[in-house]
């Protein structure tokens, strides 16, 4: 069943003299973890916007084409509506941190939404639980390293218990440690969760291993869209210039000197197997 | 010539973010500063053009203690290219931009003029020379704050994390850029929790944990070091990780580049076809 | 930039830090009624010293005796000016000339001291907590607890901007004054425009986290009254109560019963 629908959507920003987004159709199914990747500029974080409806709800421009979210069309559903089906975690995790203490930012989506005070505790409880940050409930969030914000605003987006998560680069400012760190909270809420997840990041080598579907956007248009392994190993990838895993591009380094092995890995882990394979025999 | 000689610095909250750290740069190295969000890092290089003042140790670039000089006359020799570069973006148009140190340091017009046009050149930026800075897309303002540090032509250039949110593209024209740089026998300083970013550059790698330099050496040596990368809270490059569960077979261990990895296999796998 | 110090949080609670700030603020009422139906020396002198045990209470002594210093130096301008103002016009003459300005600058630091203590002992998300439930529009109170939570967000980017100038060679120190002040836009234009794009980022935020989705905003947390609080209101009454009745049935002590007659 598909959560994210999109047939030939077109958005320019408003004042803008040539479209961000250029008929995009693309079709995300309940559960997958979703990578969304492309040079920067190439329309990806506008295309997260429009999944929640702050285009063109917040952003206002004009908008073409159809767009479906856990079944609502966007353009006819006000973004607090939408919020309560699709949550968006940003690039800056200082800046989408309002409240004085951790506690009580994670429960601001639900006091926006007039949840019940039990509920709403059991919530922030929940969530908190879920991304390992009880500790630091009582903490004050300029008191947090940037990992640890990141995770509360997870847990905020969390706790309003969407059905889909979109992350919008959320490691940029993360060490390599920490970002590996988020990637596995996200994994954690796609695998025990069922949340969709819709992951922008540049950093394949370390987000890849949990995809199940990989889009690639240049300029405006989907470039390929697929299943990782097909995607990362394909031409086009390459001459895109994205981050190609270093696994997959040492196998093709191989192919080109003569040595083709079997099996595409698409993470070091992978390639490590199929040559401890190759190795022994 | 960057030396640091056993320096502390405690900041005014009471953090201890340097707790004895000597060090010596070389004219013309290209050395990389490693560590985990928080180890020290850009404090450390904050000392290097006088913006910090060690509270302990001295700090002497080319022989001269940072305390005897003005951070405007160190930052003459030691140019400092800032993270975000909208923390430095005031001007009405490039131009202004890129001649606002120049201006500072007391060049004169005419000085200013060919250096502006010098630096625009160097970085791509000719046909923004009139654009506003505000107007310009992330990655075109990142070009804008590093060219109006190298518009001065310091002998020394510290990067701070100049990789953050850059796409591969971005990255590898960056690489290409400090290799270019570094072959102009400037001296550059990159800090970064980037591992493959070095690992494709091979630079002198010091390692910092918690205040201190834990490790100072090449790249290779460095990156493949388990123990160290562990202590240090560094995830190695991808290419050490697939090497490291393959040392059983009598392969080398220390290898980051993945050109290199292409040719240890590549000569194995042929030899085992024999 | 020790301004900002006193915003960050140091996790000390009392019992006093725990009174709901609405019931601190009808405190801080009564004692503003009380401290302006006084002209006299004692009464003033007393309620000064009233608040003392719940200054030590809090554990805010130290912050609470800097505040008192800042506002020592407007105190004795307020001296100054009534001595001369009160003689020259001929309003009182003597003893009693002394003792009304002593006591107006003797009321100010006594209204100062009473917000301060106020300040002192209720955190940040204690009063938004309040202003929430005094049914103030959600609007102006998130504007505070936002504004009050990124005070040192902004006060560390405002160094970093100023190294990152000082690293291109400005010098903030040199020059005369215009060009001083000349010197602070490659300061403050980079802050405003990064203040800009902050809000604009919060606001996207706040959008996602479903912003205005419901008219009946509900709460993480309440502020329910306890013992402590209902002492407070007794003890406020008790206050405005003796208060009044020492002003309208009690003569009060002067200072001019108690001292020889004085030169002006």
């Amino acid at each position: 069943m598909a959560v994210i629908e999109t047939k030939a959507l077109a958005y320019t920003y408003p004042g803008g003299n040539k479209p961000s987004l250029r008929d995009i159709s693309l079709s995300i199914q309940k559960g997958e973890f979703v990578i969304l990747t492309g040079p920067s500029g190439c329309g990806k974080t506008t295309l997260c916007r429009c999944f929640n409806g702050l285009i063109p709800h917040f952003y206002g421009g004009e908008m073409k084409g159809e767009l479906t979210v856990a079944g609502l069309n966007v353009s006819e559903h006000p973004i607090n509506e939408m919020a309560k089906r699709v949550g968006l975690v940003f690039q800056n995790p200082e800046n989408q941190l309002f409240a004085l203490s951790v506690e009580k930012d994670v429960a601001f989506g639900l006091e926006n939404m007039g949840v019940p005070r039990d509920e709403i505790k059991k919530r922030v409880d929940w969530a908190l639980q879920m991304v390992g940050i009880e500790d630091l409930r009582e903490s004050a969030p300029h008191e947090l390293s940037g990992g640890q914000q990141q995770r509360v605003a997870i847990a905020g987006v969390l706790a309003m218990q969407p059905e889909i998560m979109i992350f919008d680069e959320p490691t940029s400012f993360l060490d390599p440690l920490g970002a590996e760190k988020i990637f596995e909270v996200i994994n954690d809420l796609n695998k025990k969760l069922a949340i969709t997840v819709v992951l922008v990041e540049h950093r394949l080598d370390l987000a890849s291993k949990y995809a199940n579907h990989v889009i690639i956007i240049d300029e405006g248009k989907i470039a390929l869209d697929g299943e990782p392994r097909e995607i990362f190993n394909s031409e086009n990838a390459r001459l895109l210039g994205i981050g190609v895993p270093k696994a997959v591009r040492l196998w093709r380094l191989l192919k080109e000197n003569g040595i083709a092995l079997d099996g595409f890995p698409v993470n070091s882990e992978e390639a490590t197997r199929f040559l401890l394979e190759v190795l022994k025999r | 010539m960057i030396e640091t000689k056993d320096i502390h610095f405690t900041y005014r909250t009471g953090v201890e973010a340097l707790k004895g750290v000597s060090l010596a740069i070389r004219d013309g190295e290209f050395v990389a500063i490693m560590g985990q969000n928080g180890a020290g890092k850009t404090t450390f290089v904050k000392h290097f053009n006088g913006l910090l003042k060690p509270t302990k140790g001295e700090v002497l670039i080319d022989g001269i203690s940072t305390r005897a000089v003005s951070v405007a006359k160190l930052s003459r020799k030691v140019g400092f290219v800032f993270q975000n570069p909208d923390h430095q973006l005031f001007s009405e148009t490039v131009e202004e931009e890129i001649a606002f140190a120049l201006r500072n340091f007391g060049f004169e017009e005419a000085m200013v003029e060919k250096h502006v046009t010098w630096a625009l050149n160097l970085l791509d930026l000719t046909e923004y020379r009139k654009a506003s800075p505000f107007m310009l897309s992330g990655g075109e303002r990142k070009r804008v704050a590093l060219a109006s540090v190298l518009a001065w032509d310091p002998d020394v250039i510290i990067l701070d994390e100049p990789t953050i949110g850059q796409d591969h593209r971005q990255k590898e024209k960056l690489r290409q850029f400090i290799v270019q740089l570094n072959e102009q026998r400037k001296t550059v300083v990159v800090v970064t929790h980037d591992v493959e970013f070095v690992a494709e550059c091979n630079p002198r790698v010091i390692l910092m944990v918690d205040g201190e330099i834990v490790a100072d050496g090449e790249a290779k040596k460095i990156l493949t070091d388990a123990t160290l990368t562990l202590s240090a809270s560094i995830v190695p490059p991808q290419i050490t990780q697939i090497f490291h569960n393959l040392a059983d077979f009598g392969l080398p261990s220390d290898v980051i580049d993945i050109y290199e990895a292409k040719k240890i296999l590549s000569d194995r796998l042929m030899e085992m076809r024999r | 930039m020790s301004v900002f110090e006193g915003f960050r949080f140091r996790r000390v609670t009392s019992p006093i830090h725990r009174l709901d700030p609405r019931i601190k603020f009808l405190y801080v009422l009564a004692m503003f009624v009380v401290t302006i139906l006084f002209t006299e020396f004692l009464p003033l002198l007393v309620l000064f010293f009233l608040p003392v045990p719940f200054v030590f209470a809090a554990g805010v002594q130290r912050e609470w005796l800097r505040s008192l210093r800042g506002a020592l130096f407007l105190a004795t301008i307020i001296f100054v000016f009534n001595f001369i103002f009160s003689y020259f016009y001929r309003v009182y003459t003597g003893a009693a000339l002394l003792e009304y300005s002593i006591s107006m600058s003797l009321r100010f630091i006594v209204l100062v001291e009473s917000f301060s203590i106020f300040f002192l002992t209720t955190s940040p998300d204690h009063l938004s907590l309040a202003l929430e439930q005094s049914h103030v529009p959600y609007e102006f109170t998130f504007a505070f607890t936002t504004a009050v939570r990124f005070v040192p967000v902004l006060a560390e980017e405002a160094q970093t901007i100023m190294d990152a100038q000082k690293a291109r060679g400005l010098e903030l120190e040199r020059g005369n004054f215009l060009k001083r002040v000349r010197n602070y836009i490659p300061i403050l234009i980079p802050l405003i425009v990064s203040a800009i794009r902050r809000s604009l980022e919060l606001a996207e935020a706040m959008e996602s986290r479903a912003w205005g989705a419901s008219s009946k905003r509900t709460n993480l947390y309440t502020l329910q009254l306890k013992r402590s609080d209902f002492a407070l209101i007794t003890l406020s009454v008790l206050l405005l109560a003796v208060g009044l009745y020492l002003r309208y049935f009690v003569p009060i002590p002067t200072l001019g019963q108690f001292l020889p007659p004085l030169p002006f």
